[in-house]
């Protein structure tokens, strides 16, 4: 046995008792260092002979071979055997709560808006909006509602000034007059907004939301109209199949009117939309009474098309199971929690309204 | 409205039931509100239990018995019948009721000093028998029908009630509501028979309508009836009043009221011999006064219709009349009223004195003014059939005649408006059978508007009575067509999706509070804005519109505290008012936030403070799309922030402000954060600073960090320190970030230390030694020279 294998077994076997990484540290720059046993063992290269060197330098690589595994191998073990040690003091009792997940919410109104922008942007309407603060004009005049008229009774205005000519809007409809004020039709905007009547009790609030709904065309019809609002109430309510009848009704803007009622029934306490022998009224609509076209410079004789106005909040209500409309606005942290939505949960054509 | 079937069947033949004719009514846009059992007289006696029967304390023979008449609470009724036992069933009889035996009417009275609400009856008090011994003993079966009537409705009347909308007066009367039915082919409408009188007096009072502006009475016409005994109405009479919901009065009275419902036609009577020598239907003088049939006075202002004679008003025209000459059941001779009033002109008056009227809300809708002498004349009748009297000649005045409207109807329109095509046959059926006169001309049909629709002004409402006959279940849907001519969203409303979102993503609750605010908390955030009240509000604490979204926010935050909540984060985006304009208003964002004192040190978590909120902010600005490097930040606040710990962030030139932000101020609420952004002020600036995607570069050269201490004024702010950095070279200065600021010990009281790590890297070369070094000691300089820093050794 030459020097060197003595050395190689010696080293070996420090190797297999080695206890620490420290040691193991020690152990390697003496085995692969410069002034290793290894190097040292090269360096005899330059006094043999070319036939003996390609046999000695072969015999020298595959020993390094040997120990590095061997090295490798044991520093793995060592290691392993450290972190197993470290991990078995730590202990955390999990069990204790994790940070809290400051995740907001979006009001149901607003989700519903968004849901409604979305089915309706599909079929081709834009938003628009208007004022909460609103004049006589555009708020009664302009919509047919003659001053002194009992259909005015029907909203109960909020005034800004004694002659009664600044008001907070009683619907969104004015937003239909100053969107063909401002353009040339066609015409296909849905507009969302806040309205308000003097108005407070169990089933009314001082502020509420509408939907004003608008398409203005050479030949839109009542089929249209139809057509548009079934799609519509499908969509929103994410049913096949909806009951759904028109009775007329009478708005001064719209001629003819009517009002939309959807079918519904009870089942353990819960409202089901869309079949049912009940009916439940959603929205007023009718085709633009030739009076509004006029008065907004459209000429009713080359343009027609309907209009429609739905109460945003109702909507939600029936969506999701609130039961009062006041709650809506009480800022209830419990009720915010419980009725809001994930603020990622947008409501899209693509995905879906909701989840 | 409301009217039952029995009532209808005088004006309509039909074999159609009550269930076929409401879902009619509502497919014609009568809706159907409610049907009810009809109330008649005997409706109020019900059914009742005996609980108790304890001894009257001051009389032997009465008893004092608890009685449960199917409210929540028993009630103490006084009785004298020796069977009056615990347990005993019975009929009870409500005070206000008439006993049919005597005719009395029970009021609440004390018996013997113990008060008795109602009476326990006998047989003989019902007229049921003569057994007038003891009161009634009911079987076992009734013990489930406590509280429910005992007479059972014998001709099982419904009534039904309309909600009538505006535009349709006509149907305020049965006759109307049958005629729309006979147009939908639901029977026959009965012809009203034509009346003929002995007209035996003569209509000596003298009447006269002043020709003046404003004048609101087009048409009055009147009769007189003399020597009549006014009484009791009889019991069909009576039960059509109660059916209606009123109270049944005397017949003259009740006559009026019943030919109001039947035809529409609105009547006064007035005791003539109340009536001074002649009648003036005149405009009021200011001052004027009025005792009105509902006991109150009311004070006239000027140019208000008054029905007058030579001593003052009698009434106010089409609204009410006056208690002077008000009919009596002792009346003898009285004067029957039947006039046209203004729509327009009676709404108002009764707007500015705040009277509402059966008569008033019908003439505001339009009263048919043809039906001036139909009224007087079925008046007439049925006063002289149970009153008896003589009628007079009618007297009508008339300043103005009232022509039928014409319209020229082209029916392609219907078509054109319903989309489906009706024939002309069917057409003209509708349009006859409402009572519209039909002309058939070369291009067009001539149409006469009957006097009692004043709704119909033009063909598209004569398009809306024929589809409304037809029914809306016949016109056909048609499938929307899914084309986009227009972007859904404008520039401006995906900001304010997008900031909605944004801002509830960092554990904002949103919330929609009202536009309108107390005025005392709304002071508070107004600063420099007017107060914008509104005239009428719903209530003293929402009678402003709100100049910030603050107010209302801390409002509900405070309830919240109320109920528990410590720990809060709210937010709303919504308008804020500026002037009180149409248009004087801009989108705000508001968050706040608060959370009690760390109480989970465990994780680590500090208390909240000023950099979490504008964290927040800054994020959600980020997210809307405005770089950090756009934002000035300066301590420049509103007064309601905390003036040491606030803010606000405005684009760099300072022209555009974006946000505030900082603690609320601790005298409004203690321990409160708060941001606002400015959304219109945001989509301005976006508008103003359009980006253009940035290619991405990455430098392949090392990157330096050098660590920097600099001791500075308490005057200076962080941002002035970093400008001064950032000026050197903004191409090498790649990221300054502090991560200390230290105040106290070994530090000059003036002066603040501020510690931040630079990162320099070059583009074009990997710097060496000399150049870092040079570039370190131009920051030091540049740091010296902007704000009086020193490097701290």
């Amino acid at each position: 046995m030459s020097e060197f294998e003595k050395k190689l077994f010696e080293f070996k076997e420090k190797i297999k008792v080695a206890k620490n990484l420290s040691e193991l540290t020690k152990i390697s720059s003496e085995i692969f260092g410069k002034n290793g046993i290894i190097n040292l063992e090269f360096k005899k290269l330059g006094s043999l002979s070319p036939d003996e060197r390609k046999n000695f330098a072969a015999n020298i690589n595959s020993s390094k071979k040997e120990l590095s595994e061997l090295f490798s191998k044991k520093s793995n073990e060592v290691l392993d055997k450290e972190i197993i040690e470290k991990v078995n003091k730590e202990k955390i009792d999990i069990t204790l709560p994790e940070k809290d997940f400051e995740i907001g919410k979006v009001h149901p109104v607003s989700q519903v808006i968004d849901e409604i922008s979305c089915i309706f942007s599909e079929i081709g309407f834009s938003v628009e909006e208007g004022p909460d603060v609103e004049n006589e004009y555009n708020n009664f005049t302009a919509l047919n509602t003659p001053e002194n008229h009992p259909a005015k009774d029907m909203h109960d205005t909020f005034y800004l000034d004694q002659d009664m000519k600044t008001l907070l809007r009683t619907h969104t409809s004015p937003v239909q007059v100053r969107t063909m004020l401002k353009g040339r039709p066609p015409f296909k905007i849905i507009a969302p907004g806040r309205t308000y009547r003097s108005d407070s009790d169990q089933t009314h609030t001082p502020m509420f939301h509408q939907l004003e709904g608008l398409h203005i065309d050479k030949d839109i019809n009542m089929g249209h109209l139809k057509g548009c609002l079934n799609y519509f109430i499908k969509a929103f309510f994410e049913v096949e199949k909806i009951k759904m009848r028109f009775r007329p009704s009478h708005f001064p803007f719209t001629e003819p009117s009517a009002e939309v009622d959807i079918g519904y029934r009870i089942e353990n306490n819960k409202i089901i939309i869309g079949e049912g022998d009940k009916w439940l009224e959603i929205l007023g609509c009718g085709m633009v009474h030739p009076n509004v076209l006029k008065n907004c410079k459209v000429d009713p004789n080359k343009f027609q098309g309907f209009a429609f106005g739905i109460g945003i909040d109702r909507l939600a209500m029936l969506k999701y199971g609130i039961n009062d409309l006041r709650s809506f606005f009480e800022c209830d942290y419990r009720w915010l929690n419980h009725y809001g939505f994930d603020p990622l949960d947008v409501p899209t054509n693509y995905r879906g309204l909701s989840r | 409205m409301k009217f039952t079937k029995d009532w209808l069947s005088d004006h309509l033949s039909t074999s159609k039931s009550e269930r076929q004719m409401i879902e009619k009514l509502n497919g014609i846009g009568l809706e159907v509100e409610k049907v009810d059992h009809a109330k008649n007289e005997l409706s109020e006696f019900v059914v009742a239990k005996i609980i108790k029967a304890n001894k009257h304390p001051n009389a032997d023979r009465l008893k004092l018995c608890d009685v449960d008449i199917g409210t929540k609470e028993t009630i103490k009724v006084v009785c004298g019948a020796p069977n009056a036992q615990d347990g005993l069933l019975t009929i009870y009889a409500p005070p206000g009721t008439t006993i049919p035996k005597n005719g009395m009417k029970l009021e609440v009275s004390k018996i013997r000093g113990e008060t008795s609400y109602g009476m326990l009856c006998s047989e003989s008090e019902l007229k049921l028998s003569n057994e007038s011994e003891g009161i009634i003993a009911l079987s076992q079966k009734y013990s489930g029908s406590i509280g429910k009537p005992y007479f059972k409705n014998k001709n099982n009347n419904n009534v039904i009630e309309l909600s009538i909308t505006p535009n349709r007066p006509d149907c305020l009367g049965v006759r109307g509501i049958a005629r729309d039915l006979y147009a939908c082919g639901y029977g026959n409408l009965k012809d009203i028979k034509k009346i003929k009188f002995n007209k035996k007096s003569n209509h000596n009072l003298k009447i006269k309508i002043e020709k003046s502006k404003n004048q609101a009475c087009s048409i009055f016409g009147s009769c007189l009836i003399k020597n009549i005994s006014n009484k009791e109405s009889p019991s069909w009479l009576k039960e059509r009043i109660l059916a209606l919901g009123l109270r049944p009065i005397s017949a003259v009275v009740d006559i009026t009221n019943y030919v109001m419902f039947d035809l529409n036609r609105p009547l006064h009577a007035y005791d003539l011999d109340k009536i001074k020598n002649s009648i003036t239907v005149r405009n009021s003088k200011k001052g004027e006064t009025l005792k009105a049939l509902d006991n109150k006075t009311y004070v006239l202002k000027e140019n208000m219709c008054v029905i007058s004679d030579d001593e003052g008003a009698l009434g106010l025209g089409g609204i009410i009349g006056g208690v002077r000459s008000g009919t009596e059941l002792d009346s003898k001779n009285i004067l029957i009223e039947s006039a046209y009033f203004d729509p327009s002109i009676t709404r108002k008056t009764s707007k500015e004195l705040e009277i509402n009227s059966d008569a008033k809300f019908r003439f505001e809708r339009g009263i048919d003014p043809q039906s001036v002498k139909e009224g007087l004349e079925m008046a007439a009748k049925l006063i002289t059939q149970i009153c008896g009297g003589e009628v007079s000649n009618f007297d009508i005045q008339e300043i103005r005649k009232f022509r039928k409207k014409i319209i020229k109807f082209n029916s392609n329109l219907v078509s054109k408006t319903i989309g489906i095509k009706i024939n002309q046959k069917d057409i003209i059926k509708i349009l006859t059978r409402l009572g519209f006169e039909t002309k058939n001309k070369s291009k067009y049909i001539e149409i006469k508007v009957p006097t009692w629709r004043p709704d119909i002004f033009g063909e598209i409402d004569l398009v809306e009575e024929i589809i409304r006959i037809l029914g809306f279940e016949n016109i056909k849907s048609i499938e929307p067509e899914k084309t986009r001519i227009k972007p859904t969203l404008n520039f401006y409303q995906k900001h304010f999706h997008l900031a909605q979102r944004s801002v509830a993503s960092k554990g904002y609750y949103e919330t929609i509070t009202w536009s309108f605010s107390d005025e005392k908390i709304n002071d508070k955030f107004k600063e420099n804005l007017k107060t914008i009240k509104i005239i009428n509000p719903i209530s003293s604490e929402l009678s402003v519109l709100r100049n910030s979204l603050y107010p209302n926010l801390i409002y509900y935050m405070e309830k919240n505290l109320n109920r528990g909540f410590s720990d809060q984060s709210l937010f709303e985006i919504g308008p804020v008012f500026t002037s009180k304009k149409p248009g004087g208003q801009i989108t705000v964002v508001c968050g706040v936030k608060r959370k009690q004192h760390n109480d989970n040190a465990y994780l680590g978590e500090k208390d909240l403070s000023v950099f979490d909120i504008k964290k927040d902010l800054i994020q959600s600005l980020v997210e809307l799309g405005v770089d950090k490097d756009e934002m000035l930040i300066e301590d420049i606040s509103p007064s309601y922030y905390h003036p040491g710990i606030s803010g606000c962030i405005s684009s760099k030139d300072k022209k555009i402000l974006l946000a505030y932000f900082g603690q609320v101020h601790p005298k409004i609420i203690n321990e409160t954060f708060g941001f606002e952004i400015f959304l219109d002020n945001l989509v301005q600036f976006k508008q103003n600073n359009k980006k253009i995607n940035k290619d991405f570069v990455l430098s392949d050269f090392q990157k330096s960090e050098r660590d920097f201490a600099f001791l500075i004024s308490k005057n200076i702010n962080a941002q002035q320190l970093v400008n001064a950095i950032k000026k050197i070279d903004k191409s090498l200065i790649k990221k300054i970030k502090i991560f200390d600021v230290y105040e106290g010990e070994n530090i000059p009281s003036d002066k603040k230390s501020i510690a931040l790590k630079v990162t320099i890297q070059s583009d074009e070369k990997t710097l060496n030694d000399n150049e870092l070094k040079d570039i370190s000691n131009r920051i030091i300089k540049s740091v010296e020279e902007h704000t009086g820093g020193q490097l701290r050794s």
